[in-house]
Parts: structure tokens; C-alpha cells; sequence
């Protein structure tokens, strides 16, 4: 299945902002940390979708992941 | 008496007396100082039923005892007064170093009173006091009469508080601008010095503050300072991208308010975030007094350098209005800080025409500038020219969206609470954060009470920001907590890694008080009592709790907030339990006399 990786900040140093990326049927959110070697430590906020989602959580096909490092502002 | 200088300066522009007295340090230990304590004085010294624009009404710079110390980001004064753009309470908070060096010129705040005849500026050099002509400088943008009011004072290092034009015509959305590029912007405070035909208060100070306890605060410091460095927010993304690293978050959650909040989701926020503003205009980062954080941003465009845009100004000139053009927010945003007005309300009010404009309320003839399109480029320039300069069109967009969209019989229209202009996150798509919006003292403002903080980075923990659970206590300790920051001088960015015992320790040890966080928590509420009952007392009944019917009546059309309104009819009632007031929304007798201000 394809699913949608948007990355923000500094995690897209070295990487993209925006890529299609093929997965296996059911797999989770980590597949995709693992496959762009994103460490946990370094991830802040995990959406699926524009809704929290935590790195166990199984992916449909065409969802939207973003993932931010840990930031702030006002 | 450490932490506080123990003098407060008074200045009659009226009869031209300047007065130092002693600052009743039980007084301000009570109020903590600041935004408090100087709450707490207007509150006593005005009526706040007053035309915020007559001489009667007074305008405060008031430091907290931790101002100019060593604590970290601890470079904050505030500007309290009677609002004329919401009638309530204004304290608009600054950084930069204009607070520290008052400190230590040895002064806790300056209460200014009555109206001047003519244009004057008040210049302090430590304990030398004068009130000064300025009609050379009336008339003049903040960043040309800040070098000539240092070059006049014949001190490079003075610091200089001043309005621009917009201040001096009383623009409703007026800021009172520091060290060039910062801001006291909300509220209209600029304004009430422009009534008091007061352009500037140019301070050097060559004191010293030490703490009380300087053995315990050096562990202190070294303990905050240490979370500060460690902490992802305050020492990676801040620093890295200032305030707009939100754009991306916000949008992505589908809450950023786009074309006057008619949309949650702006298609091209890319171009218009803060790591596009970090790839094409950063010049450097800059940090206020003693901050190691350095949020700020020097940017550069058509040769013009200057400071921001910040996140919030971002959004107002950007997604608000519909503009994806990095280069036309700067320059936006440039005009704001050279005539004085403030980013947000400015922006929104903007947005705000834009839709009276393109709903046919505001006809093609009755403008002397631009289209007012959502997406032009040329309008969020151009007519934050004009509304600085008070000219044409300009001026009624001067007097913000309210009023503006009132004289059309749409206020609805106006994305406001208490009239000022709500800020860069929609309330459908954040609950707690909506209840913080329609309760806070000043009106439409986020850093009352940001809530944004556990609702949606998680800090410090992560809440879910469609749930009302539990929201109405949050938003209280939030508003509590932030009182505090507030009147102790220190940046509310620090609350990223630091807690409230955190507070209570740096106040315990510069101070050399032994309070505990319970007893700074409850100073926090006695402050925002005391807010609320100068709200009451001016007019502003608790029905201005609320938010535009937008919120309360529109789901959210498309994206990730898709479906939701604001139920702020299920929160209120919380809230005001939380708080201890009646079901009106009025605090009890027995209530302010448990926080000693009945």
C-alpha cells in the first residue's frame, strides 16, 4: 500500500518534505520511523491523518503521516 | 528588599511633577509585580469605568522582581492600562531590554498620569528624571526617532520605549514598541500614551541587582538553566526556527485559520512557514535580556532588515488573509513595527475586510487603495501603510475589526472576543484552548492561558484536544501559572521546561521569600480575581465570555478538524465552578476574600 510521509523542521534534513512511500499491507506507524531512521527520541508529534497517533498504530493505504520533531512557539 | 528596587516613579504629564516613592514591598510581594502589582495600583488609582483615551485614565510600565536578574529570559516588562480597543484591562507584555534597564535605573514601574500639551518624551537617567519636548519627533516611524532619541540622550547604550504614528493617531490596534523591534502589542496601549501626547521614555541605568539568597540562587539558576538547555522546545526548536515552526503543525491539524477563519486548512503554508522563512530571509537569530532561548529573527527583505515575523504574525498576514508570499508578510509586518501597530489584530483586521469586501458589504468605491482580495500581496502591504498613517480607508481600519465590522451591522463578522482580534489557532479544534479565548481578562488572546501547550505538543502532557474532560481546571492552572510568569518579569517561553516549582524557586532565592509553589499558584489566582473584578467594575458583563457565532455554530467544513464547533456551552459552566464564581460568572465575596483582595 502507499501511504503519505510529510516531514517538518529539522527532520528534513537529509531526507524530503514530502514522498510517496510503499509499504506492506498493516504495517505500523514505526515501519516508517524505521525506514527513514528517525530515532523515537527525535520525533515530537506523530499525526496520521491531522489526528495523534502512536507508533504502534496500523497504517490504511493513502493515509497522510507528518511527523514533527519537538517544537513550540506562540 | 532584593528582587524589588523599591521605588516606584510618578510622572504628571498634566502639571509636569515627577514624584519617586517607596514601593510598599508587602504590597507587591502580595501581587508578585509586574502585571499584578500594577493590576492592583490602576485598579485603585483609576475608575474603571473611564474613556480610556482621557487624561484620568493612567498607563503603568511596570518589571517584576525577577526583571533584569539573572533568571533566564528574564528581560520582560509590561503595559497596563485601560484598553481602548476592548474597554477591559490591557498588560501587554514585552521583551528586549528596555525592563531590565529600568531595573536598574532603580525603578520597579512608572505610573504615568494626565495629558502633556505638547509632544514631550519622559528621560531617565538613573535617578535624573525630566520630562523632554519632543515635537521634533512626533510624526516620526519607531525605528528613525529610537537612534535619534539615543543619539539626543548622549548615552549609546540608553534603551528606548516609544509609539509610532499609528499610537499617536490613536489607532485602536497601536503598539508601544521597545528597542526598535519589540512589542508591547496588544490591546491598543500605544494609543493611550498617544492621548497623553507621550512619544517615547528613554531609560539608562547603571545599577546592579543582586539576589537575596546568592548562594541559593546559584544553584537555582544552574538547575533551570540546565532544563532549559536540555529541553527539545527551548533548546532546539525555538532557536532553530523562532515561534513560526507552528505553521506546518497547526495546518496539518486542520485549526489554522485561513481567509478571516472561514477555512481550518491553508493549502500553501509551506511557503509561508517558519522553515521556509529559515531557507530564503533569516539573517540571524536575536535574543532578548538574558535569554539563552533566542527565539527572535532578523530577516531581510528589499535591503529592509528587521525583526519577526513571529509565528502569530505569520498566520495574521499570511493564512488569514490568504497570502502565500513570504516576502509581501515581511514587509507587512516591517510597516507594523515602523508605524507601531500590532501584527495580529492588524493582520485579522485586514482578513476581516477582506471578507466584508468579497461578500459585497464593503463596495469597490468606498476604498482609496487595493482591492481588499483575499491573496493580495499588495492589499496586507499597502493597507498596513495605511492604517498606520491613519489615511483614507486606512483609518477606519485603524479602529480594528470590531468597530469595523459593526458600522457595517455584521460584528459577527469580526473574529474577535471583547473586541481584540483572536489569534493563529481555530477554537473548534481545540478545545481548552477555545475556554481560555473566551475567558481571558484582555479578550481574544493566547498567552493568557496557552493551552496549546497540553493540548496539542504535549507538554507536559498530552491532552486531546476534542475532549472538554478536565479542560476547565487545565485552563484555570494555565491562567494561574502564566499571571505568575507574567508579574515575575520572566518570558512565558521558559514554561516550556520549567514548572511552578521551578518559579518558586527562583522567586524564593532572588527575592528571599520562602513561599510555596501552592502560595505562588494562589497569587496567580488573586491577580486574575483582581483582573475580572476591574472588568466588572468597567462594564464588561460576564456575557462577553464567549466567541463569535462562527465557532459556536459552523462545523469545521473539510480536513483533520472536520466536523467540530466550539462547546463552549458545556465549558463555561466548569470554568466558573473551577474558579469559584457564581453561575453568572461573578467571583463570590467569600472567594475574594480567601485571596485578600475583597
Amino acid at each position: 500500500m502507499l501511504v503519505e510521509v510529510r516531514l517538518f523542521a529539522t527532520l528534513r534534513n537529509g531526507r524530503f518534505k514530502k514522498r510517496e512511500i510503499e509499504l506492506s499491507e498493516g504495517s505500523a506507524l514505526d515501519v516508517v520511523l524505521e525506514r527513514l531512521k528517525i530515532a523515537r527520541e527525535e520525533v515530537g508529534i506523530l499525526l496520521v491523518n491531522g489526528r495523534d497517533a502512536s507508533e504502534k498504530g496500523k497504517l490504511a493505504p493513502n493515509d497522510v503521516v507528518s511527523i514533527f520533531p519537538s517544537l513550540g512557539g506562540g | 528588599m532584593a528582587g524589588y528596587c523599591g521605588k516606584i516613579l510618578r510622572v504628571d504629564l498634566g502639571t509636569g511633577e515627577i514624584n519617586k516613592e517607596d514601593l510598599d514591598i508587602a504590597l507587591a510581594r502580595k501581587f508578585v509585580g509586574g502585571r499584578g502589582l500594577a493590576t492592583y495600583l490602576l485598579s485603585q488609582e483609576i475608575d474603571p469605568g473611564i474613556d480610556p483615551l482621557e487624561p484620568s485614565n493612567k498607563i503603568i510600565f511596570a518589571t517584576g522582581p525577577l526583571t533584569g536578574s539573572r533568571a533566564p529570559a528574564s528581560g520582560r516588562h509590561m503595559v497596563v492600562t485601560k484598553s481602548p480597543l476592548s474597554g477591559t484591562v490591557a498588560s501587554s507584555n514585552s521583551g528586549g531590554f528596555w525592563g531590565a534597564e529600568l531595573k536598574r535605573a532603580g525603578f520597579d514601574l512608572i505610573i504615568v498620569e494626565g495629558k502633556s500639551d505638547g509632544p514631550c518624551y519622559i528621560s531617565i537617567k538613573d535617578d535624573t528624571v525630566e520630562i523632554r519636548d519632543a515635537v521634533k519627533f512626533w510624526g516620526k516611524l519607531v525605528s528613525e526617532v529610537t537612534d535619534l532619541l539615543v543619539e539626543e540622550a548622549g548615552e549609546p547604550k540608553a534603551r528606548v520605549l516609544v509609539i509610532g504614528p499609528a499610537g499617536e493617531k490613536l489607532s485602536m490596534l497601536a503598539s508601544v514598541m521597545n528597542d526598535k523591534y519589540r512589542a508591547a502589542g496588544r490591546s491598543g496601549v500605544g494609543a493611550v500614551m498617544g492621548s497623553k501626547n507621550l512619544k517615547a521614555i528613554v531609560v539608562r541605568g547603571t545599577g546592579k541587582l543582586e539576589p537575596a539568597k546568592p548562594e541559593v540562587a546559584k544553584e537555582v539558576l544552574k538547575k533551570v538553566r540546565k532544563k532549559i538547555k536540555e529541553n527539545d522546545v527551548t533548546a532546539k526548536g525555538l532557536p532553530t526556527y523562532g515561534t513560526s515552526v507552528l505553521v506546518n503543525v497547526i495546518n496539518e491539524l486542520g485549526m489554522y485559520p485561513t481567509n478571516n477563519f472561514q477555512k481550518s486548512y491553508f493549502e500553501t503554508a509551506d511557503k509561508v512557514s517558519g522553515e521556509a522563512l529559515a531557507e530564503k530571509f533569516l539573517v540571524k537569530n536575536v535574543a532578548c535580556y538574558g535569554c539563552p532561548i533566542a527565539c527572535g529573527r532578523h530577516s531581510k527583505v528589499d535591503g529592509v532588515e528587521g525583526e519577526g515575523p513571529e509565528y502569530e504574525t505569520l498566520w495574521a498576514y499570511s493564512a488569514d488573509c490568504g497570502v502565500d508570499d513570504m516576502a509581501a508578510v515581511i514587509r507587512a509586518n516591517n510597516w507594523c513595527n515602523e508605524y507601531g501597530l500590532d501584527t495580529i489584530s492588524a493582520g485579522a483586521t485586514i482578513a476581516c475586510a477582506m471578507e466584508l469586501y468579497e461578500k459585497g458589504i464593503i463596495k469597490p468605491d468606498e476604498i482609496d487603495g487595493p482591492p481588499l482580495k483575499f491573496g493580495s500581496s499588495e492589499a496586507i502591504v499597502e493597507w498596513s501603510r495605511k492604517m498606520g498613517a491613519a489615511e483614507g480607508f486606512g483609518a477606519k481600519l485603524a479602529l480594528g475589526s470590531y468597530r469595523l465590522a459593526d458600522e457595517y451591522g455584521v460584528p459577527e463578522l469580526s473574529m474577535s472576543v471583547k473586541k481584540l482580534e483572536l489569534p493563529a489557532y481555530d477554537p473548534r479544534g481545540v478545545q481548552g484552548h477555545g475556554l481560555q479565548y473566551a475567558t481571558s481578562n484582555r479578550g481574544g488572546c493566547h498567552v493568557r492561558g496557552y493551552m496549546i501547550s497540553p493540548e496539542i505538543l504535549g507538554l507536559p502532557q498530552q491532552l486531546d484536544r476534542f475532549s472538554l474532560e478536565g479542560k476547565a481546571i487545565w485552563v484555570k492552572t494555565f491562567q494561574d501559572l502564566t499571571a505568575v510568569i507574567d508579574s515575575l518579569g520572566l518570558c512565558l517561553f521558559t514554561s516550556f521546561a520549567l514548572g511552578a516549582e521551578d518559579y518558586t524557586d527562583l522567586f524564593n532565592a532572588i527575592v528571599g521569600e520562602d513561599w510555596t509553589a501552592e502560595m505562588l499558584l494562589e497569587a496567580g489566582d488573586r491577580i486574575w480575581n483582581l483582573e475580572r473584578m476591574f472588568n466588572l467594575k468597567a462594564g464588561i458583563r460576564p456575557e462577553a465570555d464567549s466567541l463569535p457565532k462562527r465557532f459556536l455554530e459552523e462545523p469545521i467544513a473539510e480536513g483533520p478538524s472536520k466536523g467540530h464547533v466550539h462547546r463552549l456551552g458545556e465549558l463555561l459552566p466548569q470554568y466558573y465552578e473551577e474558579r469559584g464564581w457564581s453561575e453568572k460568572g461573578i467571583p463570590s465575596e467569600t472567594r475574594l476574600a480567601q485571596l485578600g483582595i475583597a
